[in-house]
């Protein structure tokens, strides 16, 4: 039997009947991890005692909503007793003593942490590249970039690694491995997953996420992760989220705002398929309007001084003292730091830069309460925006997956390809991303973006959307 | 000391709260193996957020409200960026009143007793940061060990204005808050390196000059004279005094320059995201209110309570010892507000200052006193029974009826008859109602209101 084509729900439901035990279905999608991800390369560390904790889950009675079936978590999500090491040297070693609270949530429902996938080191990228632990392949092309900075999550789930996985996006990092990879992925509202054990990279703006292959699937990982948390200040109450509420949902009559200025601009093959969608819309029976929003094009630039501002503060602990290398060295302990600054990749180091620099005294109301106030008017207009219609519907990423390697002495091309991810970023609110079918070959994902905890509403147009669209099959390497 | 501005920057430790700031590790560091009171976000371990301990706000607003400082409704915590081993995180969370910050509370004051104001800048709540140790000195050691157990304490960071002219006004400043503070439920005083200062000194128009590492009120006092010396001296010799950092060095009482100003860290705040802005609700203010109020309430209050002087009343509010025993005392004999509010105003104070003495805690010889008080007893006994208490002897007043009206007049008139002479000689020479007053005293057994038996005298004479 082939586990990988069915979907989780439909595997929930084997382990529930008892036609399939956690023991067994952990242990193939291990194996095939084993078999397939020394080409594909998308998990960094796997869950040893993943099939141990699978047997105990079935003596149980594979009890919980998850009934023992094996996830996939990116390697930023903090999890107990398994080394979490954000793709980065400097943490090469680091074993939390400590579940996130997603984690808590995912065990409590019965689910196995089968391993921690690969992604662009502390989340900073946008095509998988920049990891410590070497670029994790597309699936769906081995040549190209599968997207990132969730490259190792993306990938797992289009060649049948895992039947679910965890995200983070903090500028589309959810949303851009889905749309080059052609699976479906979530940014929640924000507040409204708990980031208690989400290794910060951009605190204000960035949300952890659940992945699949499909919009149920997505849907129902997210059913289990969502939800206050006392262990983070910044989580909100979300209303209940219903999986029955979403198939039944319906499309016919509900407003979409299609953003004609980002459309015009993305690369030809991408516009094509957007038109597409455009007409799947339509045909589901949704009014399309099209729209402009002003100041838009203040995202990108204010996303990045806001992300690395907070990034250059985040990532300083890591000096050696506790992480990275022994610091018992002959230096002073300015030079140890700078010695063991040095296992940060070149990215992560221009993003320390580039916020030290734009926190320092003198650039700091120029760059960063700049930003905050291009934020807040990015936000007022997307909400307002969002009063009007239900949804605003963009492509996802305005190009095609590029070639591994191709764009490395190119980074204003790959920074610039966040550009339609970011903006729900800075406002806050939900944003799904879903395949809109293969260009080339090559996936192409649209975008719809709703109000503040509009999960639901976001999950039901989606569902709709999927049925005409069709799920991207899961690639047999 | 014409010319000198001091301005004092003191972190008081919370020890009333049970856990740290940001986290439940135990508040209680203090005496445990290093690196054992510490949890995934006091250590800053990767993902950990902070969640703010609700009990330190009120306690913050306890201590804001004594020293009449205003609360935000609003205020943020910011990120003090700087890398230190003592910091687990490599930043501070801490509040901050520039970059679009608010302190927790603004404005408010301290007065000295010699009637001067300190004015309070801000005050802000913040966490404490670990402990580094160098074994044989910071100059000999080969390695430095950290301890995180005090890490996250909860601090609250108090600024003045440079508003102190003298080093022993820093020191009474310093002592006149740790009581504050004591009287709150924080008592500072009892745990070592729970209040710490830092102090801003400048000379004339010189630079201003930041003292470190002072532990202790007396030393605070010896770094600031030594400070005015070593200040005075350059100008002396025509060098200009430069704005930096010094260190105190306790053990050879001197400061050494730690930094120039050019040297000095840019912090890099900004506004910590995983907290959200802090907000002051109304229930939660008047909760508070209930508990403390700032001193000129305390004394409108005895004035309109006990009918006391508003000079008397605000010399007992202002020294939170005299507070508390009157407090204490007029608990339970309210009908003697008056006279123990004139006892602890004028005849102790001007006990103390002639003998070096502690304040006793019983209050049971002082309303004894008071009693005295009342009935009319003279001066010198008052003294000699209230010193009687100040040194824990037994307070012994026997309390003989107070002379009728008619008793008295019966001794006015006895007098008089007595002493012809000097009745006669009374308008001429004032000495003589002296003399007759004393003889009129001397008729007395018992207690007498000494100024109805002179108004009485007076009268049967005429004056």
């Amino acid at each position: 039997m082939k586990w990988e084509k069915l979907s989780a729900i439909r595997l929930i439901e084997e382990l529930k009947s008892g036609s399939i035990t956690s023991e067994e279905i952990s242990a193939y999608f291990l194996d095939k991890i084993k078999k397939v991800d020394r080409i594909l390369n998308s998990f960094i560390t796997l869950n040893e005692k993943a099939v141990e904790e699978a047997k105990k889950v079935d003596k149980n009675g594979r009890k919980g909503r998850l009934a023992g079936l094996p996830i996939a978590v990116k390697d930023n999500i903090t999890t107990k007793g398994i080394r979490t090491t954000c793709a980065s040297r400097i943490l090469e070693n680091y074993i939390p003593p400590y579940d996130a609270e997603v984690i808590s949530r995912i065990k409590r429902e019965g689910g196995i942490i089968i391993g921690k996938t690969n992604m662009d080191e502390f989340a900073m990228g946008s095509s998988g590249e920049n990891s410590g632990f070497g670029p994790t392949k597309n699936p769906r092309d081995l040549n190209r970039v599968p997207g990132g900075s969730s490259s190792g999550s993306a990938a797992a789930i289009a060649a049948g690694l895992a039947p679910l996985a965890l995200g983070s996006d903090t500028g589309g990092s959810i949303r851009a491995p889905a749309s080059f990879t052609g699976i479906v992925g979530l940014k929640p509202t924000y507040g409204a997953v708990s980031r208690f054990g989400l290794i910060a990279y951009a605190n204000s703006l960035e949300q952890i996420g659940p992945m699949g292959k499909n919009v149920l699937d997505t849907a129902y990982l997210y059913s289990i992760i969502y939800g206050e948390d006392e262990k983070d200040s910044t989580s909100l109450p979300s209303p209940p989220l219903s999986i029955e509420r979403i198939s039944d949902f319906e499309a016919k009559g509900v407003k979409v705002a299609v953003l004609t200025d980002l459309v015009s601009r993305v690369d030809e093959p991408v516009k094509k398929m957007f038109e597409r969608g455009i007409n799947y819309i339509s045909e589901i029976g949704a009014e399309v309007n099209e729209v402009k929003l002003e100041g838009i094009d203040l995202a990108l630039p204010a996303y990045y001084v806001i992300a690395c501002s907070e990034a250059s503060s985040n990532l300083a602990r890591y000096d050696g003292v506790r992480f990275g290398v022994d610091c018992r060295t002959n230096l002073n302990w300015r030079d140890a730091y700078k010695e063991v600054r040095k296992l940060f990749g070149k990215e992560v180091k221009v993003r320390i830069m580039l916020g030290a620099y734009t926190l320092s005294a003198g650039f700091f109301e120029e760059y960063y309460v700049k930003a905050v106030k291009v934020r807040r008017r990015i936000r007022d207009g997307l909400k307002k925006l969002l009063k009007k219609y239900d949804y605003v519907a963009i492509p996802t990423m305005p190009v095609l997956p590029w070639r591994i390697g191709e764009k490395l002495d190119d980074p204003l091309y790959v920074y610039l390809s966040d550009a339609l991810t970011v903006p729900a970023n800075l406002a806050g609110v939900p944003a799904i991303s879903l395949p809109i079918g293969l260009a080339d070959g090559l996936p192409v994902g649209i975008q719809f973006i709703a109000d503040e905890f509009e999960e639901e509403k976001l999950f039901g147009l989606a569902k709709r959307f999927e049925e005409k669209a069709g799920e991207l099959e899961v690639v047999d390497l | 000391m014409s010319h000198v501005k001091i301005g004092l920057e003191i972190h008081v430790q919370l020890v009333s709260l049970k856990t740290k700031l940001f986290c439940s590790c135990s508040a209680d560091y203090r005496g445990k193996p290093p690196n054992t009171n510490v949890c995934p976000i006091c250590m800053g371990l990767p993902g950990t957020l902070p969640v703010l301990n609700e009990k330190a706000i009120e306690e913050a607003i306890k201590v804001a409200k004594a020293l009449s400082a205003n609360i935000s409704n609003i205020s943020y915590f910011f990120r003090k960026n700087y890398f230190y081993p003592d910091l687990a995180k490599n930043f501070q969370i801490t509040q901050y009143d520039k970059a679009g910050g608010i302190p927790f509370a603004t404005g408010g004051y301290l007065k000295l007793s010699n009637g001067r104001k300190v004015r309070i800048r801000r005050i802000q709540l913040e966490e404490d940061p670990g402990r580094i140790y160098y074994e044989a000195g910071i100059q000999e050691a080969r390695y430095s060990l950290i301890d995180y157990n005090r890490h996250g304490i909860a601090l609250i960071e108090i600024v003045t204005e440079p508003d102190i002219r003298e080093p022993r006004e820093a020191r009474e400043f310093l002592e006149k808050l740790s009581g504050i503070l004591e009287e709150l439920g924080v008592p500072v005083g009892e745990y070592e390196g729970a209040i710490r200062c830092d102090a801003n000194i400048s000379l004339m128009e010189g630079a201003r000059v930041e003292v470190k590492n002072i532990t202790g009120f007396s030393a605070v006092e010896k770094a600031l004279s030594y400070e005015i010396t070593r200040q005075r001296n350059l100008i002396k010799r025509g060098i200009k005094v430069e704005r930096e950092t010094r260190h105190w060095d306790e053990r050879r009482r001197i400061t050494t320059s730690l930094r120039k100003k050019e040297m000095e860290e840019d912090y890099r705040y900004f506004p910590e995201p995983d907290l959200p802005p802090l907000t002051i609700g109304k229930d939660v203010l008047e909760r508070i209110e209930g508990i403390i109020k700032p001193i000129e309430e305390v004394v409108r209050d005895y004035v309109k309570k006990y009918g006391i002087e508003e000079v008397v009343a605000e010399r007992i509010a202002r020294d939170r010892r005299l507070r508390a025993l009157f407090n204490r005392s007029v608990k339970d004999r309210p009908d003697l507000a008056r006279h123990l509010a004139s006892l602890l105003a004028n005849e102790v104070p001007f006990l103390m200052k002639r003998r070096e003495i502690e304040l006793p805690s019983d209050t049971k010889g002082l309303l004894i006193v008071a009693e005295a008080k009342r009935d009319g007893l003279d001066r010198d006994e008052i003294l000699r029974l209230l010193d009687n208490w100040l040194h824990g002897r037994e307070v012994i007043y026997r309390k003989v009826a107070a002379l009728r009206e008619a008793d008295l007049e019966g001794i006015v008139k006895k007098v008089i008859e007595r002493n012809p002479k000097v009745v006669k000689d009374v308008k001429k020479n004032p000495k003589a109602l002296n003399y007759l007053m004393g003889l009129a005293l001397k008729e007395v057994k018992g207690v007498v209101d000494k100024k109805k038996l002179f108004d009485l005298l007076r009268k049967s004479l005429g004056l």
